[in-house]
């Protein structure tokens, strides 16, 4: 395609060499195309000038449609003019030429490029001429609006730049607990302490605070970025945050405790490698905490495939850092972390407050506290041994988000690889829409980067799509290796209710669609997974069943993907599919 | 609907003559109506004809047919109904044996004719067509159109009709609604977007009149609007509307005062159910049909769930309770879904009518007929169309067939 296009091009100039102008198509085509190549070089080169259309192309009609000749010309005049009114308004035109394309431009542009040809250029140029154009490419990545149509892949071998690469080790864990339990207040005071967030920001929050007589949600105003959820006090959708120590660059996934918020929580759980349970330890709050979402989120994360859990007993100063109550929630709720399913080796229990940041990132100096001589919330994020991805299968990857980055990006998307890897150029797949992408550019964790792997946060800036093919929940796969869609699977889910056919839920990730049950295929034993019953009527809490389960929408699942069914605002069971 | 003649003889052949009034009275048609009967109604064909000369006219009649109904295709969006079949009377026209289709309209009549046969294939105005006829037939004219309901969540809205025999999904809004980020205030604009399209979509389905003379003018009764959503979606979208209702749009004044807002799980359509339970809603649209209908089936789920062995589901197994006499005189309730009787297959209609009439005749049990077109019945057709509340328990035979494929 390319090297056609060349072709045709010098062609076109060997045409006009021989001094012949004549309006054809072909002609006018070049024609645009040297225009548009001329105000660009005026604006990317220095100085820069404007020019109007008229004035490009009497000047091209000039110099027979030497581009090069055509801008001195030009600049020149215009640097002249420039300097005559230079007194006036100093700043106007430079501002101008950083600021962007003129609407015009920017048509043009797209025109040009709608007709198959890249602003950058006809082959036959001079080596002279290429410098140019190199500046012309940096000008235009910097300037450009419109999409461009080729992004150069720089066929890296992900793995083994991966291998290479000396990073430091990243991990992503999950905030959970019960609403008001204090988890952006703890994990604000965790990112104040550490300095991830500078001291002037976390003034500015408790002044705010305070004004609308909130002061002691200042920490969690941190995470808590939405006007809504900071007039509410309330957590809504989690929040991801990034703070290093020495060995290990940790990603928190804050997520909301409220009961509504659940499908949320379920987003943040499934990109976590290990959680933090946040538990109140006040009088009564606790034990309501306990019938409410710690469990449920406990039993959640530990269906997401999660192992390890570090609990953290939260406002332990509202009970005077009481030994006999940090005993007895470590008690109860150690004997319900193992009924779920967590090794009682996974399991740790760290005292702490998060509005003082007593036992947070530091040791605390109450003498009432002298009793606990175990680590810190830190030193045991710390102790957690990282989780290996599965970097050499196929690309997946659950969209979190789908926004517009910045006037350079109009449209990215965020989330976690859950597998495979990714370089910037790649061709992408989305699911369900079954719509191709570019990948024009790609962040981790917020730092630009040419490629990236599974177990990665990423930023992935897109071309060559339409946003109404996206939708968060999506997956990102290769069209060599495409994710199914459908609209009826089989899974063996552990029921945490009563099940039996029904209207319910289904929450993978950011995925999250209407569907129902259709069959209960058998009830199974939960050690060896032989069939107890086949077609049972009803499925008893704590039952592993197989079940079948359709949707009226096609959705982009594969085996063995963690899912979880919720029915009238409940988790009713989790598990995998088949 | 109105009833314009009634002749159904005992042996239950007969035709009556309806007339329909509301869109709601189609559902009742197309339940009504079923293949093989015998439908009059006032049509338009285009008829053309061939010249000696060999050249053809076309041109539009208006004809008084009778088909022999062959199928129906109910739109319930639009509430349209499409009755086709093999014409049997012959006109000026149209030929004995012709295919038409029928469309019936609002406010004009129809007549259906149910028929026995000589040796009973055909199963005339059975109980179930009699009893459905009543409910068709509003006599008191006492019904309403009852609420409109959005259920939401972000970036999803259902907006859908509720009525006493069916939830009409209107239209269903999906916007993609950035998510939170850090220093990123899309979430906001984006969420204001979306109500902004919701609203736009609720008022041109209510069909709502936003003009600013509407407000001193017009007197219309403003149905309840309920708003439901998990979290602060609904309120959210109260808040939005008041303040579009103060600045630009006066005439939505009128609506506020019917707003209620409840909560939902989710903003999925199967979470209707739950806002139809909601005290809220409940004190609103009291005794309505579909309030019953949804307690029943949470009576039933909750019997389920309690394993007492005084609920089953499933065709066999409500068959063999009631062979079992267990849904009988004291507390016996089978629950049926009105989809059943919509089958193509006389037989499967006739085995379900007669399942009815025993359990009501004989037994002495009470029999529910759900309406598939709402929240209750849906659960129910999830279940295999029929349920049924035993009167004792019964033990579920451990040794049924296990090559059985009782699928719906």
């Amino acid at each position: 395609m390319s090297r056609h296009r060349v072709k045709a091009v010098s062609y076109d100039e060997d045409d006009y060499d021989d001094g012949y102008y004549s309006p054809d198509p072909e002609e006018q085509e070049f024609l645009e195309q040297c225009t548009t190549e001329v105000l660009n070089q005026l604006r990317a080169g220095d100085p820069s000038v404007i020019a109007t259309r008229s004035e490009v192309q009497d000047a091209l009609y000039h110099y027979y449609d030497d581009i090069e000749k055509s801008v001195n010309y030009l600049r020149g005049k215009k640097v002249k003019e420039l300097q005559k009114k230079q007194a006036a308004p100093p700043a106007a035109p430079k501002t101008k030429g950083t600021s962007g394309p003129s609407p015009d431009d920017v048509v043009i542009n797209a025109q040009s490029s709608a007709k198959g040809f890249k602003s950058k250029q006809p082959a036959s140029k001079s080596a002279g001429n290429k410098k140019a154009q190199a500046d012309l490419t940096g000008g235009m990545n910097d300037l450009s609006v419109e999409e461009k149509v080729n992004i150069k892949s720089k066929n890296l071998d992900v793995l083994s730049e991966y291998s290479k690469a000396e990073r430091k080790r990243a991990m992503n864990f999950a905030v959970i607990g019960h609403v008001d339990a204090g988890k952006s207040t703890l994990m604000g005071r965790l990112l104040a302490d550490l300095k991830a967030i500078d001291q002037r920001t976390l003034d500015k929050y408790k002044r705010e605070a305070e004004k609308i007589g909130k002061g002691s949600f200042a920490l969690a105003w941190v995470l808590d970025q939405g006007a809504e959820e900071r007039a509410r006090g309330v957590t809504i959708d989690i929040a991801t945050n990034k703070f290093e120590t020495e060995k290990t660059v940790f990603t928190i996934v804050d997520a909301p405790g409220h009961r509504d918020f659940v499908p949320n929580m379920i987003a943040g759980a499934s990109q976590a490698d290990f959680a933090v349970l946040v538990i109140d330890s006040s009088i009564g709050n606790f034990e309501s905490g306990l019938k409410g979402q710690t469990k449920e989120h406990a039993l959640l994360v530990r269906s997401m495939g999660v192992q390890r859990i570090i609990v953290a007993v939260n406002k332990m100063d509202s009970v005077q850092w009481d030994k006999e109550r940090f005993d007895e929630i470590e008690q109860q709720v150690s004997s319900f972390l193992t009924t779920a399913g967590f090794q009682p080796k996974n399991i740790n229990f760290v005292p702490c407050s998060g509005i003082s940041g007593d036992n947070v990132t530091r040791r605390s100096d109450d003498p009432n506290v002298s009793w606990y001589q175990g680590r810190t919330l830190v030193d045991e994020l710390e102790a957690t041994e990282p989780y290996s991805h599965a970097v050499d299968k196929p690309l997946r990857m659950t969209i979190g988000d789908v926004f517009r980055g910045s006037v350079q990006n109009p449209l990215s998307i965020s989330g976690r690889i859950d597998a495979g890897s990714l370089q910037v150029g790649d061709h992408i797949l989305t699911m369900p829409s079954g719509e191709t992408a570019t990948i024009r550019s790609l962040e981790v964790d917020g730092e630009p980067s040419d490629w990236a792997v599974a177990g990665q946060n990423v930023v992935l800036n897109l071309a060559n799509i339409d946003p109404i093919h996206l939708r968060s929940g999506d997956v990102v796969c290769r069209a060599s290796a495409p994710i199914a869609n459908v609209t009826s699977f089989t899974c063996k889910v552990l029921a945490f209710d009563h099940l039996l056919p029904s209207m319910v839920d289904i929450h993978r990730g950011r995925l999250h669609v209407p569907g129902r049950i259709s069959r209960l295929v058998a009830t199974l034993d939960k050690q060896s997974g032989n069939i107890l019953k086949k077609k049972p009527k009803i499925v008893a809490p704590g039952t592993v069943a197989r079940i079948v389960v359709e949707m009226d929408q096609a959705v982009p699942l594969e085996a063995p993907t963690r899912i979880v069914l919720r029915a009238g605002g409940e988790t009713v069971a989790a598990g995998l599919l088949e | 609907m109105r009833l314009v003649k009634n002749k159904i003889e005992l042996n239950g052949s007969g035709t009556v003559t309806l007339c329909p009034e509301e869109p709601e009275d189609m559902w009742h048609a197309y339940n009504l109506i079923r293949p093989g009967d015998l439908l009059r109604a006032s049509a338009i064909r285009r008829v053309t004809t061939t010249q000696e000369t060999g050249s053809t006219s076309s041109a539009r009649v208006h004809l008084n047919l009778e088909i022999r109904v062959k199928s129906l295709d109910f739109d319930p969006q639009s509430s349209q109904l499409h009755v086709s079949g093999q014409i049997v009377n012959e006109t000026a026209h149209t030929k004995v044996g012709q295919h038409h289709t029928l469309d019936l309209e609002l406010n004009r009549n129809f007549t259906l004719e149910k028929e026995i046969g000589s040796d009973g294939e055909g199963v005339g105005w059975d109980s179930i067509a009699v009893q459905m006829l009543k409910d068709a037939v509003d006599e008191g004219g006492n019904r309403r159109a009852e609420a409109v309901a959005v259920v939401m969540q972000e970036g999803l809205a259902h907006i859908c009709f509720i009525g006493q025999f069916q939830t009409i999904l209107k239209q269903k809004v999906e916007m993609s609604v950035p998510r939170k980020r850090h220093g990123g205030g899309d979430h906001d604009k984006g969420l204001n977007k979306f109500f902004q399209v919701t609203l736009d979509t609720l008022v041109r389905q209510m069909e709502f009149n936003t003009s600013a003379t509407a407000l001193s003018t017009s007197n219309e009764t403003v149905r309840p609007v309920l708003l439901a959503s998990p979290g602060f979606v609904a309120a959210g979208f109260q808040k939005y509307i008041q303040g579009v209702a103060s600045t630009s749009m006066p005439a939505l004044k009128r609506l506020l005062p019917s707003i209620v807002v409840v909560h939902s799980a989710s903003g999925y359509l199967h979470s209707l159910a739950e806002v139809l339970q909601s005290p809220a809603v409940k004190t609103i649209l009291a005794d309505t049909k579909y309030a019953r209908e949804t307690k029943l089936m949470d009576d039933f789920l909750d019997q389920l769930r309690k394993e007492t062995n005084k609920a089953t589901y499933g065709p066999r197994e409500v068959e063999s309770a009631v062979d079992q006499g267990a849904v009988g005189r004291g507390g016996g309730v089978l629950i049926i879904s009105n989809r059943l009787f919509r089958s193509q297959d006389v037989a499967e209609r006739k085995r379900w009518v007669s399942l009815v009439d025993r359990v009501r005749d004989v037994e002495g049990g009470e029999v529910r007929v759900l309406s598939s077109d709402h929240e209750s019945g849906r659960r129910l057709d999830g279940l295999g169309g029929v349920a049924a509340l035993l009167t004792f328990p019964i033990v579920d035979d451990a040794g049924e067939d296990e090559d059985e494929d009782d699928s719906q």
